[in-house]
């Protein structure tokens, strides 16, 4: 048992560190992309594929217009006044830490407070720099430090849990977000789907990589890059630990200790049922996308049902 | 050696005594003393802040700006009370609440303080803190206050006064708890030469306690909680610390909600009905229902369900009648009357600015004296008129001419002095002591308490707000 409110807060901790690491991720892919070809790489449509997985595109063309290298990375990294920007984010994961410190370990409040500490001072100039490619490797680095602090210091209890809960279904909803808009931008509809180009191994080896799942492809599949199995591999392989399937394992395994015979527990089980018994094939047979925005539809559905469960108790 | 304020009295020094000779329970203090090199003692405070500073051990000052967090300063030196002075101290405090838990018991219910003419009924009636709503309510075990902090000093070897009694929210044990803790880390070879008293098991007691009045449909396993006003209260590190003591939750007014007048929090697994609540919220913030209906920080409904018996409070609603500055001239009569005792500690004497022949006395001898807001605390609206420059006094004069209701006025206490690490070296600095009674079955206190220190030479104020510093306080069992 634990106080509502607190439970609110460690599922925010944990989802807001876990939506920082994502956007360094989402970035990576572009700034990957920018050594390669730099052409390709300067072309507006790519950028802005980067702030509609991260954040609100019409906010961003509000307030900067055409979308760059330059307004992107800071927009998503340093912008204060853009709540997922990476800063924001980890303000928001200290100020909910900070409400439950009698709930979290030493450690883990040490650690959520040390990485908001050395963004207190970063600006555009000190970024550009530090580069924005070592800054998300810092990025990376710090919340896997947190996620380990979490997992070897943290009683294993319902804090502990709800932590869970909220680093999983962020996970698993930046994967589909990611995976939706890098697919659409590199594939149009009707695009082969089972071959592969120079072009190819570049862009989607940059999306693995960004989600660490390059050379998990290649021992899996030891074949070429090719579309069809890059999106098996980061929806359906439960071994893949970004995953949606992965994601969703973890998800019904807490709620399945949280609260078996909840409401929240049966519509995770039907969401994590439709990635165990999916193939591949099934998922194209309509469209990717239409499978992607119906899993995000069902996954917002879950992560509102979890709030009138848990968190909304009268 | 004895020192002369600026008053013109002698302070009695807790080591030295008033001739200078060693006091017994310094003995082994005053060796070590006599040793240690400075810079090992300045290492030694650099270490206490270090370690206070890491386990998050701070205050909000009000009137700072937001978010401003101190450390209150503390003095590696322990102040030492020998068994037989703590004797006196624990037989007098636990009069006085018994007395006062007695009077607030008579207040509520048929008033014989009144009928016998010893305490005018208006003073009580007219007060701020009356709760006209608590008249004729039962509480279990006749107990209004199970935490109170009285505020003690101490002015020769034997001669110990009350300056306040502290009965709604008393603050501080934290740093009783804190300061024991430090002190032991950091001169373990002094303090294995002195048989100090513990004074851990205090969260022990106090959960006991709470969970003796909760109400008899709770069962044998009552849920007790501790309610904060929330982070941005200046005592927030405190009520995280001993709820976490206790092993009991910490809860904010939004956690909790009443249903049929009874008591529930909001948990993951659904509405906990809650038995019994250490509050730390003053009694006007406890229900925007029944008090001042702004508050967010209570819950609605939290009066109803007390006054039906379904939840238990601690302290009660209401306690704030008898630790007011003008009611405090009248303990020692309460404890003659109900007990049938005469007072162990002293009282200073009082004059109530609101007679006319003690308003009179005030103003012609107000730079001699100590003037308190009836209704303050913490330091704040207090004139020590030694010390006050004569802008300061001209301004007291006025206030205390417009309204010489908020104001008494007491004799400057040669208050006790005691060796401190302050920046010169080792230096007397004048204290007080604040003991924690807790009431439950039996009246009780851990042996020791909060001692506040000014560390300002010659001052005579020891709130944290106003500069002062704590240290930890030894008890000593039996002969040193």
């Amino acid at each position: 048992m634990i106080l509502s409110r607190l439970a609110d807060n460690l599922f925010w901790m944990a989802r807001y560190c876990e939506r920082a690491e994502n956007i360094a991720r989402n970035l990576e892919i572009n700034l990957r992309m920018t050594l390669w070809d730099r052409a390709g790489a300067d072309d507006p449509e790519w950028w802005e594929a980067a702030v509609r997985v991260s954040g609100d595109p019409e906010e961003f063309k509000a307030r900067h217009g055409a979308a760059g290298q330059k307004t992107v990375v800071e927009h998503l990294i340093l912008d204060r006044d853009n709540p997922s920007s990476i800063w924001c984010c980890f303000e928001r994961a200290r100020d909910n830490a900070r409400a439950t410190r009698g709930k979290i370990t030493v450690e883990t409040w040490e650690a959520v407070n040390a990485i908001w500490l050395e963004i207190q001072d970063l600006t555009a100039a000190k970024l550009q720099r530090q580069g924005a490619r070592e800054f998300c490797d810092w990025v990376k680095a710090r919340c896997h430090g947190l996620r380990g602090v979490t997992d070897g210091t943290m009683l294993r209890d319902d804090a502990y849990r709800f932590s869970r809960l909220g680093l999983f279904l962020e996970r698993a909803d930046n994967t589909a977000r990611l995976l939706d808009v890098r697919y659409h931008m590199l594939l149009p509809e009707g695009a082969a789907l089972r071959e592969s180009g120079a072009v190819d191994y570049y862009h989607w080896g940059a999306i693995l990589r960004a989600v660490s799942a390059f050379s998990a492809y290649r021992r899996i599949y030891r074949d070429q890059i090719v579309p069809l199995r890059v999106a098996e591999l980061l929806i359906l392989r439960q071994d893949m630990p970004r995953s949606l399937h992965a994601c969703m394992n973890e998800v019904t395994t807490v709620l399945g200790e949280l609260g078996p015979g909840l409401e929240c527990a049966r519509l995770a089980g039907a969401l994590h049922a439709e990635l165990h018994f999916t193939r591949i094939e099934d998922v194209f047979r309509d469209r990717l996308s239409s499978f992607l925005n119906r899993h995000l539809a069902q996954a917002n559905a879950l992560g509102a049902r979890i709030a009138k469960d848990f968190l909304m108790v009268a | 050696m004895a020192r002369r304020g600026k008053g013109g009295q002698a302070a009695f020094d807790e080591m030295s005594g008033l001739d200078g000779q060693v006091r017994p329970a310094y003995r082994a203090l005053k060796q070590w003393l006599e040793q240690v090199p400075p810079a090992r003692l300045r290492q030694m405070q650099a270490e206490a802040d270090l370690l206070f500073r890491r386990m998050g051990i701070t205050f909000a000052v009000y009137g700072e700006s937001a978010g401003n967090e101190r450390l209150i300063p503390f003095d590696v030196l322990p102040r030492i009370l020998a068994a037989e002075e703590w004797q006196i101290v624990e037989r007098g405090a636990v009069q006085r609440v018994r007395a006062l838990n007695a009077f607030l018991d008579d207040v509520y219910h048929q008033g014989e303080i009144f009928r016998k003419g010893l305490v005018p009924a208006e003073l009580v009636e007219r007060n701020k803190a009356w709760r006209p709503e608590m008249r004729g309510i039962d509480l279990p075990g006749r107990t209004y206050v199970h935490v109170a902090g009285i505020d003690i000093v101490r002015t020769e070897a034997d001669s110990f006064t009350v300056l306040e009694d502290n009965l709604r929210t008393p603050s501080g044990v934290s740093y009783m708890l804190e300061n024991r803790d430090v002190s032991m880390r950091l001169m373990p070879e002094v303090f294995a030469r002195h048989r100090v008293a513990p004074v851990d098991h205090y969260p022990d007691v106090l959960l006991r306690n709470l969970r003796d009045i909760a109400p008899p449909a709770a069962g044998v396993d009552p849920t007790v909680v501790l309610l904060t006003p929330g982070i941005h209260n200046s005592a927030y590190f405190e009520h995280a610390f001993l709820a976490e003591q206790m092993g009991i939750e910490l809860v904010e007014g939004q956690d909790l909600f009443a249903r049929e007048a009874a008591i529930y929090m909001r948990t993951s697994e659904g509405p906990k009905r809650v038995d019994v609540i250490y509050r730390r919220i003053d009694d006007d913030f406890l229900d925007p229902l029944a008090f001042r209906p702004e508050s967010v920080l209570g819950v609605p409904g939290l009066y109803a369900a007390y006054r039906a018996g379904n939840v238990s409070l601690a302290n009660a609603i209401g306690t704030g009648v008898a630790d007011d500055k003008a009611i405090y001239a009248y303990v020692p009569a309460m404890i003659e009357f109900y007990l049938g005792e005469k007072p162990v500690l002293k009282n200073v004497q009082t004059w109530q600015c609101a007679r006319e022949d003690d308003r009179k006395l005030v103003l012609d001898r107000l730079a001699e004296l100590v003037v308190k807001q009836v209704d303050g605390s913490g330091g704040y609206g207090m004139l020590v008129g030694p010390k006050a420059s004569k802008a300061e006094l001209a301004r007291f004069r006025g206030l205390i001419r417009r309204h010489p209701e908020r104001y008494i006025a007491q004799p400057t206490l040669a208050l006790s002095t005691c060796p401190t690490h302050v920046a010169e070296g080792v230096a007397p600095r004048h204290l007080d002591l604040r003991p924690y009674v807790l009431s439950g079955k039996t009246v009780t206190l851990v042996p020791g308490g909060l001692t506040r220190v000014a560390l300002r030479k010659g001052s005579l104020v020891v709130n944290s707000s106003q500069g002062g510093g704590t240290k930890d306080t030894w008890v000593l069992r039996g002969a040193p």
